[in-house]
């Protein structure tokens, strides 16, 4: 059925309420809200979150911003306590002490530092195991709950409160880590990367697939902040936009190893349109700084390519 | 009718954890606890027992996914040993303070580093201030007996706190023993099924467990951990005496061994319990009235009680397998001396370093520890109480 925005916001109540304290311009809660919104409204979901700032913020005792059951334990576990949560699902369910005809389905939140970083063990593990449980990253690119620490989801030469411009080393040195690849080398069912862009299609059909496909998916969701990225908190929609129309965030999925690419912009914009509204790229716009720019817009390519070439790879002889 | 058998520590920690059939087992393998895990992924492999395995990545996976699983409204069990529990240190926190009664086989090693496999207890000393109840065991028979009454303790309502059951790593858990083990139907039925009040596959009642919990009410839920810590005590007791009704085998906090009328004694936990009673029985036929106050329950520590048991001695020998590396003496040590000052027994009490990474304990350290008491009752004076036992001199 094609995806309607206003028909799935009217007919799915939201199941992450508001009175939360995330920041406003935030990209997180927008995609918390549309992935749970993918649940079905008959069926139970339980919900486990890393330690950062979507746990801080949306669970300050004694209020929660979950309607449906929710944990948090650690930072680095989200992976790991929400497959001991559904191991106790089918041990229950296969012992006959959980009514058969209902369903809970089990996804997991994390930002870039709880899932590229500190729980990518956890992380690696569950998704090895295969639970049948989603694993959602939004990605921010920074440790931003302890101030804007950088990752290894960080962009190269982004300016972080660990990796600031100064003036001999312009900002961080190192490549982002492509964790969408490394999900993609576990041969999952549904591994897929999107953002909150054109009323949320994207977004809300791939939560969809992840969360009724069975066994282990996992989500990749670029998740705009704009503390740690200096944007104008009104702007985050566009940021989002950009991301995509810059090939900087490609939107693509990989079902059974086959991939897909959601979406190929027709003018691919130049990365100064996504680098440029961000203050953490400040000092790339310098006089002199020209060969900065030139090297992203060129690792941007390369991983672009690289990505038009695995679609051709898996889609032969179809 | 009990079975009679003769097993190692380890399968009776495998045996018992057949018989309570918990819904989910998370363990990662770690030496000399391995066994247990494997002996459960074959009982699973088989279909004897209902539980759903998960053989994660790694300790930190393991305690978490228990918490996962027992949160989520299941029973949950897990095995581990030094580093491995090391490793889960900040889950295990996590656990007690979500208030899930986990039951853990905790196979004493000591923990790196250097490196080494063999047993002291200095992987238990590290979270003995967790929140969780721990039960040591002298040998198979009580390793396995404090399982079986392990999820009773845990799961009570007024208690609600993980538990851990310590064997020596090695001494126990690779040595076999005759064993009495109990039928499963009856074991079946003194464990009896979890129901938990509150879970996350609740539908009715979705719930929300691990909040940021701030300067508001950390304090009060802190405090709500402690009480639970100390209604264990009594919880230990009754169910105890119920174990001893459908078995006729004795459970305190702590087993006094000859310490009635004894002058000198000897306060231990796990296995050299057993050599230490040995010892005993032969001062004993020399004349030396010497006794043993066996810890059973290390947590909560049954300080008023200790103390009291001790009360009528002369001196008092506490013999740690586990160096607290503070000047001043390992943690049993300090959790009976601190026991008997705070509820005025004044008895010259000495302290032993004992044990570590695996040094054989032999009789005849025993006895020149029960010698040494008898000389501090003859001089009454307690001259450097913080000493090593079976430490080669030139590396004092």
């Amino acid at each position: 059925m094609a995806y309607n925005m206003k028909k799935v916001i009217a007919e799915t109540p939201s199941r992450f309420t508001e009175g939360h304290r995330m920041c406003a311009g935030c990209g997180a809660p927008v995609v918390a809200r549309m992935v749970m919104r993918a649940v079905k409204t008959e069926d139970h979901a339980v919900v486990a979150c890393a330690t950062g700032c979507m746990e801080v913020s949306t669970f300050i005792y004694p209020y929660t911003a979950w309607t449906d059951s929710f944990i948090h334990t650690a930072f680095e576990c989200a992976g790991a306590t929400l497959s001991g949560a559904e191991a106790a699902y089918k041990s229950l369910k296969r012992q006959g002490k959980l009514p058969e005809d209902e369903h809970t389905k089990f996804i997991a939140f994390g930002g870039d530092g709880g899932t590229y970083d500190i729980g990518i063990q956890s992380l690696s593990g569950a998704m090895e195991r295969g639970h049948d449980m989603v694993y959602v990253c939004y990605d921010n690119g920074a440790y931003m709950n302890t101030g804007i620490q950088r990752s290894s989801a960080t962009p190269k030469f982004a300016d972080t409160t660990t990796s600031p411009a100064g003036k001999v080393i312009p900002g961080k040195m190192q490549s982002r880590k492509d964790l969408t690849q490394i999900m993609v080398g576990h041969h999952l069912p549904y591994v897929a990367q999107t953002i909150a862009v054109d009323n949320f299609k994207d977004l809300y059909e791939k939560s969809e697939k992840a969360i009724y496909t069975e066994g282990a998916c996992f989500l990749n969701v670029l998740s705009p902040c704009p503390r740690g990225w200096g944007y104008p908190t009104d702007m985050l929609m566009e940021i989002n936009k950009l991301a995509v129309e810059t090939c900087y965030w490609p939107l693509y999925e990989v079902t059974n190893g086959v991939y897909k690419i959601n979406y190929k912009p027709r003018n691919k914009r130049p990365i100064e349109d996504f680098l440029k509204p961000q203050k953490r790229f400040k000092h790339m716009f310098k006089p002199g700084n020209e060969w900065m720019i030139e090297e992203f817009q060129k690792e941007v390519d390369t991983r672009w390519q690289e990505l038009l070439d695995l679609e051709a790879m898996t889609n032969k002889g179809e | 009718m009990s079975i009679r058998e003769r097993l190692s520590g380890n399968e009776a920690a495998a045996t018992a954890m057949k018989q309570i059939n918990p819904d989910v087992v998370a363990a990662f393998p770690i030496t000399p606890s391995t066994e247990i895990p494997q002996y459960f992924s074959t009982f699973v492999a088989n279909g004897t027992v209902d539980t759903e395995f998960v053989a994660v990545e790694s300790e930190h996976s393991a305690m978490s996914a228990c918490i996962g699983a027992e949160a989520a409204g299941s029973r949950a069990m897990t095995a581990t040993s030094a580093n491995g529990l090391s490793l889960m240190w900040e889950m295990i926190y996590i656990a007690s303070s979500l208030r899930l009664p986990i039951v853990m086989s905790l196979v004493n090693r000591a923990v790196s580093g250097p490196l080494n496999i063999h047993n002291d207890h200095s992987d238990a000393m590290g979270v003995r201030d967790a929140g969780w109840v721990m039960l040591f065991s002298e040998n198979n028979q009580e390793a396995y007996d404090n399982l079986l009454m392990a999820h009773r303790i845990a799961e009570h309502k007024d208690v609600l706190l993980p538990l851990m059951v310590c064997q020596d790593g090695f001494i126990t858990s690779h040595s076999i023993e005759n064993i009495e083990l109990e039928e499963d139907e009856k074991v079946k039925e003194f464990v009896g099924t979890y129901k938990p009040e509150h879970y996350l596959l609740n539908r009715q009642e979705p719930i929300a467990v691990g909040p940021l919990d701030l300067q508001s009410h950390l304090f009060e839920h802190k405090a709500q951990q402690a009480n639970a810590m100390r209604n264990a005590k009594n919880v230990i007791l009754e169910v105890s005496k119920e174990f001893e009704k459908m078995t006729g085998r004795k459970y305190g906090l702590f087993e006094e061994y000859k310490l009635d009328d004894a002058e000198i004694a000897i306060v231990c936990m796990n296995s050299t319990a057993g050599t230490t009673k040995f010892v005993i029985d032969n001062l004993r036929e020399k004349g030396v009235k010497a006794g043993l106050l066996k810890i059973r329950v290390y947590r909560p520590f049954p300080g008023e009680e200790v103390a009291k048991a001790l009360s009528h001695l002369k001196a008092v020998a506490v013999l740690d397998k586990s160096d607290s590396l503070n000047a001043i003496g390992g943690a049993l040590f300090s959790d009976v001396t601190s026991s008997m000052f705070t509820n005025g027994v004044q008895v010259p009490t000495v302290n032993y370093i004992y044990g570590i990474g695996g040094r054989d304990t032999t009789s005849t350290q025993i006895e020149s520890v029960f010698s040494d008491l008898q000389e501090i009752v003859k001089t009454g004076k307690v001259e450097n109480p913080y000493r090593y036992l079976g430490l080669r001199k030139e590396e004092k």
